[in-house]
């Protein structure tokens, strides 16, 4: 794949490298010699009426280490790419050398995660050392989104409490982190019906967690769920095999309150947790699946920070 | 001459003659500029083979005090890493787990700023002791010149002295001259990867690395190390020597500025010297119309980079002083007064000062400004040093979310904190807030951190609805006070780092 536009950007550029490189070689081959005046070994440069510049050699290895750039350049560009878009002969790149060097980083830290392979969640969760681990891997993947303490934002659920959104045992947090999730609710105010309708359906919604609501637009919205009951569960519980979230709970994943509700029955939502599976060993996930398991499982705070007495 | 006229490359610029030839007779002389046609001109070539230098040995009170430093400089240098300090080595530069042990202290990457003001006080040691002594760096301490001893004195001990080394190098392959290089080679070798191996003992454990060595079980990048390190010895002390300094020291090409009249140099005393000549013991050489120079060419033979001292100060001249002691003991043998050749300054000699006149410019303003400086930054350092927390903290605050409101209308922000433990003991920290009414940590307010461990810890930070309603909409800053709390060893110590809290409209 070549970064050029076209294919005159390429020559130029070779061009202009074995040039200059060949330029190098010749100013070194002609300045090798001088005239020099014979009597006093001077150059014959005159300054200031008696400024004279005397002929004080280099010494010969000096001019020797400059030929050896001028063959190390030759070789380099032979071998690496350097000339325009050509690949050179060891076919190189940055992205090869990443990728090989992420292969022997993995291949190194294979043996430490061979202890957890026979582990359950459980024993990971006591593990201090997986846990340690779990903990960088967290800071370093997840917690751009979901926060240092894992307690999610707006957008980006909460790991710590126990709703989930696809279900929370130890599989399926493993497979959240290497499939990536893909939520998405569609608009439905066409579905609920006018502007009037999807405020009652937002009422209602909140009637259902017992949120502060008005009683009669929420009984008017009563007859419009219909509509949202077909993810989100008759009750309003959600569904975990879609991902659809629990409404009975006081978890607001997009904002609380009547505005927000509306927002999402008006606008949709289509929230997307990327797949890790490319980034992080099958090993790692598990760790990582482990440690998050353990915030609302198990001994999960007294393992990461001490219980103030 | 001022050495300052001796800088520029290609060579140096002979200047003008009238000032030169009352002090020193033997400058380039300088010919009066041939009228155009009248030119002989040559072609030759700007590169020329390095012509081998033949140091003579030499002893007296400057090369014993450079073979005092070479025992000072290198039992350091291979003994240090051999030391242990709480089961662990005295100094390790650990790269890969990012820790720095010196001693007792265990430094982090972020403690970077001790290395940037070690090498200031390098730096302005170097000024203070050019302004008032010339090169006593590179006469005596310099690793280029205490590597070069080690490596000559093996060299000597081989293949004898000066005299001996030139035959035997002119001479034909006979089985001595084979026997003898192959020798020399070996302990050069056997020196210069022992240097290689001592210096990778400063950033891998020295003692799992002499049993790795000893089973041929190096990783690749410490082999790599200890060959080069150890090549580059063997190159530079066994062929370079001289060369380092003239060709590619950066130093030696701006230790000029650092001169004055006043600064003590190597100077061969013309006017006590010259007319110079060889004569007999028995002469009076005032009679005889000689100076004192008896033409032995002995300080010429000893120059470590081939100059003849009596053509004045030269960039070349390292200031080892090899030509004053080698030149004392010919004046001894003569009968003479000693001093032909001696540390002088500019000055000194130019109106023939005694050595206490001298001594009475040393403390100049130069000399004083450069002092000043590096006795400040040094008590700086060390004060700093003394001083130095226990540990470090860094605050970050949370990109996700800039705030959140949690249950009963608080307003919750979340922090990282970095606790960097720089102690070798597990230690407890409380974390607590301050800067807000009613503020406070959420999350676990205590850590613990096992010994020279670093840890990011999440951190929830809380104010209550009265004060958020208050700050809506704005960023106030905050307090962390992180407080160790007491080891059994230490008192407890806190530590403050400053952030802010924002707080939604």
């Amino acid at each position: 794949m070549s970064d050029f536009f076209s294919n005159g950007w390429s020559v130029f550029i070779a061009v202009t490298t074995v040039v200059s490189i060949a330029a190098c070689l010749l100013l070194l081959i002609v300045a090798s010699k001088r005239k020099v005046m014979a009597g006093d070994n001077t150059t014959g440069h005159v300054w200031d009426g008696d400024l004279r510049e005397l002929n004080n050699p280099l010494p010969r290895w000096w001019m020797g280490l400059f030929v050896l750039t001028i063959v190390f350049a030759a070789a380099y560009l032979v071998f690496y790419p350097g000339l325009g878009s050509y690949q050179g002969k060891l076919g190189w790149s940055q992205a090869t050398q990443y990728q090989a060097e992420m292969e022997k980083a993995r291949a190194q830290i294979e043996p430490l995660y061979a202890r957890f392979e026979g582990m359950n969640a459980e024993q990971l969760v006591q593990d201090p050392q997986a846990m340690a681990i779990g903990e960088r891997i967290f800071v370093n993947n997840c917690a751009q989104c979901h926060g240092s303490d894992a307690r999610g934002s707006k957008g980006f659920p909460n790991l710590t409490d126990t709703d989930w959104l696809y279900g929370g045992n130890h599989e399926t947090i493993m497979e959240s982190i290497a499939k990536g999730r893909h939520g998405v609710m569609p608009p439905m105010a066409a579905a609920v019906g006018g502007a009037q309708d999807v405020r009652n359906v937002a009422h209602y919604v909140l009637s259902l967690s017992g949120s502060p609501h008005n009683a009669i637009a929420a009984q008017l919205g009563k007859a419009k769920f219909g509509a949202c009951a077909a993810c989100h569960g008759a009750d309003g519980k959600g569904n975990q095999a879609l991902g659809a979230p629990n409404l009975t709970d006081k978890v607001w994943l997009h904002g609380w309150g009547e505005q927000a509700i509306i927002n999402i029955i008006t606008n949709g939502k289509d929230n997307q947790m990327p797949a890790h599976a490319d980034k992080l060993t099958p090993a790692q996930i598990r760790v990582l699946a482990a440690y998050v398991w353990g915030f609302s499982n198990g001994p999960a705070a007294s393992t990461r920070t001490v219980n103030a007495q | 001459m001022p050495a300052g006229d001796q800088q520029f490359l290609p060579g140096p610029c002979a200047p003008a003659a009238s000032s030169q030839v009352k002090r020193n007779p033997h400058t380039i002389p300088i010919q009066p500029v041939p009228a155009h046609g009248e030119t002989s001109e040559q072609v030759v070539s700007l590169y020329a083979k390095q012509k081998k230098i033949y140091a003579r040995s030499v002893s007296g009170w400057f090369a014993g005090w450079r073979w005092a430093l070479v025992w000072f400089t290198q039992l350091i240098f291979y003994g240090l890493p051999w030391l242990e300090w709480n089961g662990r080595q005295a100094v390790l530069f650990d790269l890969l787990s990012r820790r720095f042990y010196i001693f007792n202290l265990v430094l982090y990457p972020q403690d970077f700023i001790y290395l940037t003001a070690l090498l200031v006080i390098s730096a302005l040691g170097l000024f203070f002791f050019t302004a008032v002594a010339g090169r006593l760096w590179c006469g005596y301490a310099c690793p280029q010149t205490v590597y070069t001893e080690i490596f000559m004195w093996v060299e000597r001990r081989i293949e004898g002295d000066r005299i001996a080394r030139m035959r035997l190098d002119e001479g034909p392959w006979t089985f001595e001259k084979i026997w003898r290089k192959t020798a020399k080679q070996a302990a050069w070798i056997a020196i210069a990867l022992w240097t290689g191996f001592t210096f990778v003992g400063y950033f891998t454990p020295v003692r799992e690395l002499i049993a790795a060595a000893a089973s041929f079980a190096l990783g690749p990048w410490e082999t790599f190390w200890v060959f080069f390190y150890g090549f580059a010895t063997y190159g530079n002390a066994g062929y370079m020597r001289e060369q380092v300094c003239k060709y590619m020291c950066p130093y030696a090409r701006f230790q000029s500025a650092m001169f004055d009249k006043d600064t003590m140099i190597i100077t061969y005393d013309t006017q006590r010297g010259e007319p110079r000549g060889s004569r007999s013991r028995k002469i009076d050489p005032k009679a005889a119309g000689l100076g004192d120079c008896i033409d032995c060419t002995l300080c010429v033979q000893v120059c470590p980079t081939g100059i003849d001292i009596r053509d004045g100060l030269q960039y070349e001249c390292i200031g080892c002083a090899a030509c004053i002691d080698v030149c004392n003991g010919v004046m001894d043998k003569m009968g003479y007064e000693r001093g032909l050749i001696r540390y002088s300054t500019e000055n000194g000699m130019e109106h023939g000062w005694t050595r206490a006149q001298m001594f009475r410019r040393v403390l100049r303003p130069r000399v004083l400004i450069y002092g000043a400086i590096l006795l400040g930054i040094s008590l700086a350092f060390v004060a700093s040093i003394a001083l130095r927390s226990p540990f470090k903290v860094d605050v970050i605050r949370d990109r996700g979310a800039l705030a959140r409101i949690v249950e009963d209308g608080r307003v919750e922000n979340v922090y990282r904190l970095q606790i960097m433990n720089s102690t070798e003991r597990e230690q407890r920290y409380r974390i607590s807030v301050e800067g807000i009414a009613g503020i406070s940590v959420a999350s676990h307010s205590q850590v613990d951190i096992a010994p020279a461990e670093s840890r990011w810890v999440a951190v929830r930070v809380q104010v209550p609805p009265e004060s958020a309603a208050e700050l809506a909409g704005r960023s106030s800053p905050i307090q962390f006070a992180i407080e160790r709390l007491p080891d059994g060893e230490e008192a407890a110590r806190t530590v403050h780092e400053k952030s802010t809290f924002l707080v939604p409209r």
